[in-house]
């Protein structure tokens, strides 16, 4: 209610008139896609519109948000994302555990049906972290950095929650239809082309929110952590644009056909696919780490130049390293050597951040001692530094060769969702939250050592089980008997694998369990901020405000 | 003057915005955009024929299910992986896969040359329950596909959005879509004859389930998976060439 | 297409080196310029500051 209300009636006459379209897109899908699964998503954004619609219309004719909103920052869209991101965290990772478990145990499936088969749940799985948590987070983080180190509030009130809400529809069209058999099959860009085309209106209003808000700035520099965070939302832009190029079937019909054949679809893919890594996963969470991990230290970074070498380094060399991907296969072997030789170079700027972040902690360490949200943050620091070395490592042609197609692939790419992408977002988190509910400090300082214990032992064991199994699953494949024939069979290597995929699952657990007291933390750190805000009322103005008038609406 | 370009360049928040578009894009203009021509360096192979209307709609089942996850179809030109899979893949050999599914995980075997290597049957039943031939399996179930019957009436559609990506499809063959997935699928129906006159004599023309009555999902994703690694030739008589 | 692809990849395979050289030599001087070091130290502090509220 107070959110609706907190927009100017012009505002909100604009949202109405956009979930309208919304709407009639929707519509236009259920009808034009009958017979087809594109109905099925008609139908799923003609009622989300529709609920939003009635939401705002809950408001439409509230009075005017005062005047005085302007000296502040605008934080509801900040607040919703981080609620977002946690409930997508614990999606996203249970239907981890869940996949993990069927690996061990395939009759698990309680089901005979096809949403529950393994194929479809996977990619829920995987965008369901990557997208819904990783994007929720870096969607929030960023709309807080961005107002902060600018000292400028953003230039609307609309286009932030078009762009939050926006993306969580396409999350939901994305996870939706993996159930029901919908995905291009590229890795990390499953969605079918309608959703890829609302992603890049979405993006675009993301975009131009950063531009205006940075043009609007009251600082001279724009900085560091803006840079990465800009250039994570520029290049997935043009990622996502040119990998998903795609005919589809008809305009009734959900299916497409990439743009893309062969060896040249592949090398698109895994441009993107090792870019995606590089830009969202990598670039975004680095902006997250040069804003919070200062913040927190309550200590400046420890060198400014450095991160600007490294930023320039990162965005130039990233993008040459996915060939290393397709070492061996039908690709040119030029590209190959190519890709090989800018993954290894690319340790440098990597080393270099990671390194940068470990030193501005160096004279803070009895704070990481006792201080668990910054503790986060730190390993999340030594993860990155190790998963881009072990990343530059399996990129040289020799240790591919028996990296690739295993589970050494699978532990490397977690050593990095775990132990740093999402270890800098749980820290970044737990220093943001109380920040914005403007409370001092966390619901339960105890529940964030746990978590962090849980988080940390998680990791751990995942990395763990999936290094042993995918070097013996790599050695099986390649070992000879006396004879000269292959030794092993491919069910052999499987067999093999039975005790370290029981492991993976128990590692996943720890983590989902980690990520679930978390949510639990965060949750009452909001009920806390609403019973001291009734307690109080009347009283209710921000820490360090003078006593305006009342809300309307609060 | 360095200074006065850097300071301006960064108060300028859209010359900021284009110094990383272009930075970033540079490496993939350079690897990506050679690889528009590559048509000039891939070997022809005359004998290299289509996915039927069947085995289109089988491969479109394998990419639903997200079998690619588990399966590769690309054995690299490594001893081991050609002795256990059979010869290294070609580029030719997915110049018509739109997308393509080489895989990136192999928790399965790889499937490139799974063509031909087992019977009909025998992928009925391990796709039905793949414990009941193979015991220690991991892989899921997909009883369904036998249960559901398979969208035909939009085979012709599939086939002309596969024309407009680049795939050379002849009118003739878009026209009879339906009739040669049919036909593909009954040996004994009179619709059988036109998939061979389209597709070539070595065409699979079979009732891969097992029952003629009804095209399912299971006849369209068997014939794909006997045609894997059966388009051409030209793996093996390189190989063989050696 | 008029660019034949031997001459696409010679130009990507020289190239893509003196790119990498000049554009290492563009970043060193920015960051390492002595007139910049005031900007970056306030830009590293000004984080710290308190920041409650947008700058009038």
């Amino acid at each position: 209610m107070s959110v609706v209300s907190g927009l100017t009636v012009s505002e909100r006459h604009l949202a109405l008139f956009v979930l309208g379209l919304l709407a009639l897109a929707g519509l236009a899908m259920a009808v034009g896609g009958r017979g087809d699964p594109l109905a099925v998503h008609g139908f799923i954004i003609l009622a989300v519109s529709l609920g939003l619609g009635f939401f705002v219309m809950s408001a439409l004719f509230a009075p005017e948000p005062p005047a005085s909103r302007l000296a502040e920052y605008y934080d509801d869209p900040i607040r919703v994302g981080i609620v977002l991101s946690l409930a997508w965290a614990v999606v996203g990772m249970f239907v981890g555990v869940w996949v993990a478990a069927l690996l061990a145990w395939p009759e698990l499936t309680f089901v005979d049906s096809a949403w529950a088969s393994f194929g479809r749940l996977r990619p829920v799985h995987t965008s369901g972290v990557i997208f819904g948590f990783g994007g929720n987070a870096l969607i929030a983080t960023s709309l807080h950095v961005l107002q902060r180190t600018c000292r400028a509030r953003l230039p609307d009130q609309f286009s932030p929650w078009f762009v939050l809400i926006g993306y969580n529809l396409f999350c939901i069209v994305a996870a939706s239809g993996y159930l029901i058999g919908l995905t291009q099959s590229k890795e990390y860009a499953e969605p079918e082309w309608y959703a890829d085309i609302w992603l890049v209106i979405v993006w675009v209003v993301y975009f131009l929110i950063y531009l205006r808000t940075l043009q609007r700035r009251k600082e001279p520099h724009i900085y560091v952590a803006n840079w990465y965070y800009m250039a994570f939302i520029l290049v997935v832009a043009v990622l996502h644009i040119v990998n998903n190029l795609a005919v589809p079937v008809s305009f009734g019909h959900a299916k497409s056909y990439s743009l893309f054949s062969g060896v040249q679809d592949a090398m698109t893919q895994w441009w993107y696919g090792h870019n995606a890594v590089a830009f969202f996963l990598t670039a975004g969470f680095l902006g997250m780490m040069y804003y919070y991990l200062p913040k927190r230290a309550e200590r400046p970074i420890f060198s400014y130049r450095l991160s600007i070498i490294s930023f320039w380094g990162i965005t130039f060399m990233y993008m040459w390293a996915g060939a290393h991907h397709l070492h061996y296969t039908a690709l040119p072997q030029w590209v190959q050597t190519l890709g090989m030789t800018f993954s290894i170079v690319l340790l440098v700027p990597s080393w270099a951040s990671a390194g940068n972040a470990l030193a501005t902690l160096n004279g803070a360490w009895d704070r990481v001692r006792t201080d668990a949200t910054l503790r986060f943050m730190m390993v999340a620091a030594v993860f990155y530094g190790l998963s881009t070395f072990e990343g530059s490592f399996m990129a040289i042609r020799a240790v591919n060769s028996l990296s690739h197609y295993t589970d050494w692939t699978v532990g490397h790419v977690h050593a990095g969702a775990l132990g740093w992408v999402a270890m800098i977002t749980f820290g970044s988190l737990y220093a943001l939250v109380p920040w914005m509910w403007k409370q001092e400090r966390m619901y339960s300082p105890k529940l964030i050592e746990v978590h962090f214990w849980l988080a940390l032992a998680g990791t751990i064991v995942y990395v763990f089980a999936m290094w042993n199994s995918g070097i013996i699953q790599g050695l099986m494949w390649r070992t000879y008997n006396d004879s000269g024939t292959l030794a092993y069979s491919f069910i052999d290597s499987l067999v093999a694998m039975h005790p370290y995929y029981i492991a993976r699952a128990f590692g996943g657990l720890l983590f989902l369990s980690g990520a679930v007291v978390c949510s639990y933390n965060v949750w009452m750190t909001i009920r806390m901020a609403r019973i001291g805000r009734a307690a109080g009322a009347g009283t209710d103005v921000p820490l360090h405000g003078e006593a305006d008038a009342v809300q309307a609406g609060e | 003057m360095k200074e006065f370009f850097h300071r301006k360049l960064e108060r300028n928040a859209i010359g900021f915005v284009l110094a990383i578009v272009g930075v970033a894009s540079i490496g993939g203009l350079v690897e990506i955009a050679p690889l528009f021509t590559i048509h000039e360096t891939v070997e022809t192979t005359p004998d290299m024929r289509l996915y039927t209307p069947l085995e289109l709609a089988g491969r479109n089942i394998y990419i639903r299910e997200g079998c690619y996850a588990c399966h590769s179809q690309m054995i690299r030109t490594l001893r081991d992986e050609v002795e256990r899979y059979g010869p290294y893949s070609l580029a030719v050999e997915s110049q018509y896969d739109h997308p393509m599914l080489w895989g990136s995980k192999r928790t399965g075997p790889d499937l490139a040359r799974l063509g031909d290597k087992y019977s009909d049957a025998w992928h009925v039943a391990h796709l039905i329950n793949p414990r009941d031939v193979v015991p220690e399996s991991v892989m899921p179930r997909y009883g369904w596909l036998q249960r559901n019957a398979l969208r035909l009436d939009d085979l012709g559609e599939h086939l002309a959005a596969q024309r407009a990506v680049g795939v050379p499809y002849t009118d003739e063959m878009i026209g009879n879509a339906v009739a040669d997935a049919r036909g593909q699928a009954n040996p004994d129906s009179n619709e059988a004859g036109g998939v061979t006159e389209r597709y070539g004599e070595a065409t699979n023309v079979r009732a891969f389930d097992g029952r003629t009555d009804v095209v399912t999902e299971m006849d369209a994703l068997v014939a794909y998976l006997q045609v894997l690694g059966r388009l051409t030739t030209a793996a093996q008589q390189q190989t063989a060439g050696r | 297409m008029d660019i034949d692809h031997t001459s696409l990849v010679a130009f990507a395979k020289s190239w893509g080196l003196f790119y990498l050289m000049a554009l290492a030599v563009c970043v060193l001087v920015y960051a390492l310029w002595p007139g910049n070091r005031k900007r970056f130290d306030r830009a590293k502090k000004s984080i710290l500051d308190k920041d409650d509220r947008p700058k009038e």
